[in-house]
C-alpha cells in the first residue's frame, strides 16, 4: 500500500506541509480561506525540529492499528488499509492518542474530537496535500 | 464449528473479529442479557450529557451482525454453562450448544453495604439502561448525590452538569480519581471540576441513608433528590466459577485467553490480566484491553495460536475539557513538571520508562506508552528529549527509520 514517507535528510522544517494539511482538511476552498480571521485549522502532520535533523510525522497506517482496536466509540475503522475516523462518532476521549506509538493522532479541541491522516482520501486527487506541497520533495507518497 | 459468545460488548466484538480473521464459515452466536445492538459502554455518559445521539452510541454499524455472520440472542441471561453437554443454558431454559465458548461477561456495579440503602431508590451508572433511567428521572434544580469520585462517578457528574442540577460527589478516598492520578494531579483535577460547580466531600462515607438524605461519617448530612452509586465494579465470574473454572479476583486465563476449562475462553473486564509494567496480576477494566483480549481469544478459538502480551493499565479520559492520559506503574524514580494548568509525571525503573501521568497537555502520549510496552532501554533514547515531551526525535535514527520508514530491522 502507498503511504507517506519522509526523508529526514531533506526536511527543512519549513512547516509548509502542516499548512497544506490543515487547509486541505479544513473543508475551506483554499489556504487563504482556511486561515482567514485568525482561524487555525488542525494539521494532521507534525514537524519535529531538532538540532541536526527535522522530519514530519503522520499516521503510519501501521499493522498493529492499536488506535482502531482501542477506539471506545467505534469511530476508527480501516478502509482499504487506511485508518479513517468517523468524525460524527468520535468523542475526543483520546484513547487513540494514548495508543498511537508514533504520536500521530491530534486533538481537534474546538470540535471535541480527534483528527488523523487519511491520506487525503476525501479531499485530494492523487497525492496527499503534504506531499504535493513539500518544496524540497522531502515527503513522498510511495509503496515500500 | 459453533462459536458461542456470552456478552455483546467490546470483548465480544473483539472475539468476532479474531474468529473471522481465520474462520469465515463457522457459526457465531452472541448472547447477552442487554437487549441492544452492541453499544459503547463508555459513551453512556456522553449520551446522558446530550453530546452523543441515540444513533451514535452504537459501537458498530447497523449491519454489523449480518456482515459478520453473527446470530444474536439478546435480552436473555445465561444462567449456566453445562460443560458436560457443551452448552449454555438460558434463563428461559433454552440451551445453546457450543464447540468453543467465549465468556465476555464484563463487570457489574459494585454496591457496598450501606445502612438504609435497601430502602432508598438509587441508580448505578454502567449501562445504557441505567443512563436512560437517570435521564428519565432528571428534573430541573434537582440535588444529585454521587457516591464515588472515580472515573465512572465523575463521568456521571460531568454529564449531569450539562443539565440544570446541583451535584455533590462523596468518596471515602481523600482525593479524586485515585486509580489513575497521584495526589498532586488529583488536586489539580479536583479544583478544575469544582470550578464547574461540582461539590466534593472527600475522605468520608455515608453512614446512614434515608429517602432524601445521607448522614456522613464526618457528621454532616447531604440532602439529595437523586442518588447514584458509582464506587466501583466487580467482574461477572459466576458462570465460570459455577462450572468449576479457576477464578480469583476475576476469571483466570492463560495467555491465549483460555480458561482452566476445556474449550472455554474469556476476555475483558471479567478476567485477570498480567500487568507487564508492574509484573503483577490485575483486572484491567479498560475497553482497549477487552477488545484486544477478545481478538486473541477469537483467533485461538478458530485454531490459530495467538498470545495476549504486554498488557498495561492505561487510560485516556477528559473532564470539562481537560484531558488526562496515564499508563503503566507509578512505582519508581519520578520526574515531575508542573504548570498552572498542566501536570507531567514520568516514572523510571530498571533504566526504563515504566509509567506516566499527563494532565492538561497530553499530546502524543502514545509515544510514552510504546516505550513502556516495548520496554525500551533509556540508553537507546535521548533522555532530555524524552523528559521534554513525547517525540520521535528522542529515538536514534535507526529506530526512527524502522518505526517511521517502513523499514524492517
Ligand atoms: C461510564 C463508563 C465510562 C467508561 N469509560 C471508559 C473509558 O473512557 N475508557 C476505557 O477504556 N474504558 C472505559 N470504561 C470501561 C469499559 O466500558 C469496559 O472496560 C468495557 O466495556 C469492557 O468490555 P467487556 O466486553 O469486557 O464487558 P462489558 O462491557 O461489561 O460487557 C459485558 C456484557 O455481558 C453481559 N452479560 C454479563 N453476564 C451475562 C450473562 N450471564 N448472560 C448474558 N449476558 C451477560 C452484560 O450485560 C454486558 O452487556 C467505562 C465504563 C463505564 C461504565
Amino acid at each position: 500500500m502507498k503511504k507517506v514517507y519522509v526523508n529526514e535528510d531533506w526536511c527543512l522544517a519549513c512547516h509548509l506541509c502542516e499548512y497544506y494539511c490543515a487547509a486541505a482538511n479544513s473543508g475551506a476552498a483554499n489556504m487563504v480561506a482556511a486561515f482567514r480571521n485568525g482561524k487555525k485549522p488542525v494539521s494532521r502532520i507534525q514537524v519535529e525540529e531538532g538540532d541536526k535533523v527535522n522530519f514530519a510525522v503522520q499516521c503510519r497506517h501501521c499493522d498493529g492499528k492499536p488506535c482502531v482496536r482501542g477506539c471506545i466509540a467505534g469511530a476508527l475503522s480501516i478502509v482499504d488499509g487506511v485508518v479513517c475516523c468517523d468524525e460524527n462518532k468520535c468523542v475526543g476521549c483520546g484513547t487513540c492518542v494514548l495508543s498511537c506509538p508514533f504520536g500521530c493522532v491530534v486533538f481537534d479541541e474546538a470540535n471535541h474530537r480527534i483528527q488523523k491522516c487519511d491520506l487525503c482520501l476525501k479531499n485530494h486527487d492523487g497525492e496527499p496535500a503534504c506531499v504535493q506541497g513539500c518544496p524540497n520533495k522531502a515527503i513522498v507518497f510511495e509503496e515500500r | 464449528m459453533r462459536y458461542v459468545i456470552i456478552g455483546n460488548s467490546a470483548a465480544a466484538i473483539g472475539t468476532v473479529s479474531g474468529i473471522r480473521e481465520i474462520d469465515s464459515a463457522g457459526e457465531i452466536t452472541i448472547i447477552s442479557d442487554e437487549k441492544y445492538h452492541t453499544y459503547s459502554r463508555p459513551l453512556i455518559s456522553y449520551w446522558l450529557e446530550g453530546r452523543v445521539s441515540d444513533k451514535n452510541i452504537y459501537y458498530r454499524p447497523d449491519d454489523y451482525y449480518e456482515k459478520n455472520g453473527v446470530k444474536t440472542v439478546l435480552g436473555k441471561k445465561v444462567t449456566k454453562i453445562d460443560t458436560a453437554n457443551k452448552s449454555v443454558v438460558l434463563e428461559d431454559g433454552l440451551s445453546v450448544p457450543y464447540d468453543k465458548l467465549m465468556v465476555a461477561t464484563g463487570s457489574k456495579p459494585f454496591v457496598p453495604p450501606m445502612n438504609g440503602l435497601d430502602k432508598v431508590h438509587y441508580h448505578t451508572f454502567m449501562s445504557y439502561d441505567s443512563a436512560k433511567a437517570i435521564r428519565s428521572e432528571l428534573k430541573d434544580g434537582m440535588k444529585v448525590l454521587i457516591i464515588g469520585a472515580g472515573l465512572i462517578g465523575l463521568k456521571a457528574a460531568e454529564a449531569l452538569s450539562e443539565h440544570n442540577v446541583d451535584i455533590t460527589v462523596i468518596d471515602m478516598a481523600d482525593r479524586v480519581l485515585p486509580s489513575i492520578l497521584d495526589a498532586r494531579a488529583a488536586q489539580k483535577m479536583q479544583r478544575h471540576i469544582e470550578a464547574h460547580g461540582v461539590k466534593f466531600i472527600l475522605g468520608t462515607s455515608a453512614e446512614e441513608l434515608t429517602e432524601h438524605s445521607a448522614k456522613l461519617k464526618n457528621g454532616s448530612t447531604v440532602e439529595f433528590d437523586m442518588l447514584i452509586v458509582a464506587v466501583g465494579v466487580r467482574p461477572n465470574t459466576e458462570l465460570v466459577a459455577d462450572a468449576g473454572g479457576k477464578v480469583e479476583r476475576g476469571i483466570i486465563t492463560d495467555q491465549t485467553q483460555k480458561t482452566s476449562l476445556d474449550d472455554i475462553y474469556s476476555a475483558g473486564d471479567c478476567t485477570v490480566s498480567h500487568d507487564e509494567s508492574s509484573d503483577s496480576e490485575k483486572i484491567l477494566a479498560l475497553l482497549p484491553n477487552a477488545y484486544m483480549q477478545g481478538e486473541v481469544a477469537g483467533r485461538n478459538m478458530a485454531g490459530r495460536e495467538s498470545y495476549y502480551l504486554n498488557a498495561i493499565p492505561m487510560n485516556a479520559i477528559g473532564f470539562w475539557g481537560v484531558h488526562i492520559i496515564s499508563a503503566g506503574s507509578y512505582d519508581g524514580e519520578e520526574f515531575v513538571e508542573e504548570t498552572e494548568s498542566t501536570y507531567k509525571k514520568l516514572v523510571f525503573r530498571d533504566n526504563r520508562l515504566v509509567g506516566y501521568i499527563l494532565l492538561g497537555n497530553v499530546a502524543r502520549a502514545g509515544i510514552y506508552t510504546s516505550m513502556i510496552k516495548e520496554k525500551i532501554d533509556l540508553n537507546e533514547v535521548d533522555v532530555d528529549l524524552l523528559k521534554q515531551k513525547p517525540q520521535m526525535m528522542m529515538f536514534g535514527k535507526a529506530r526512527r527509520e524502522e518505526k517511521l520508514g517502513g523499514i524492517v530491522r
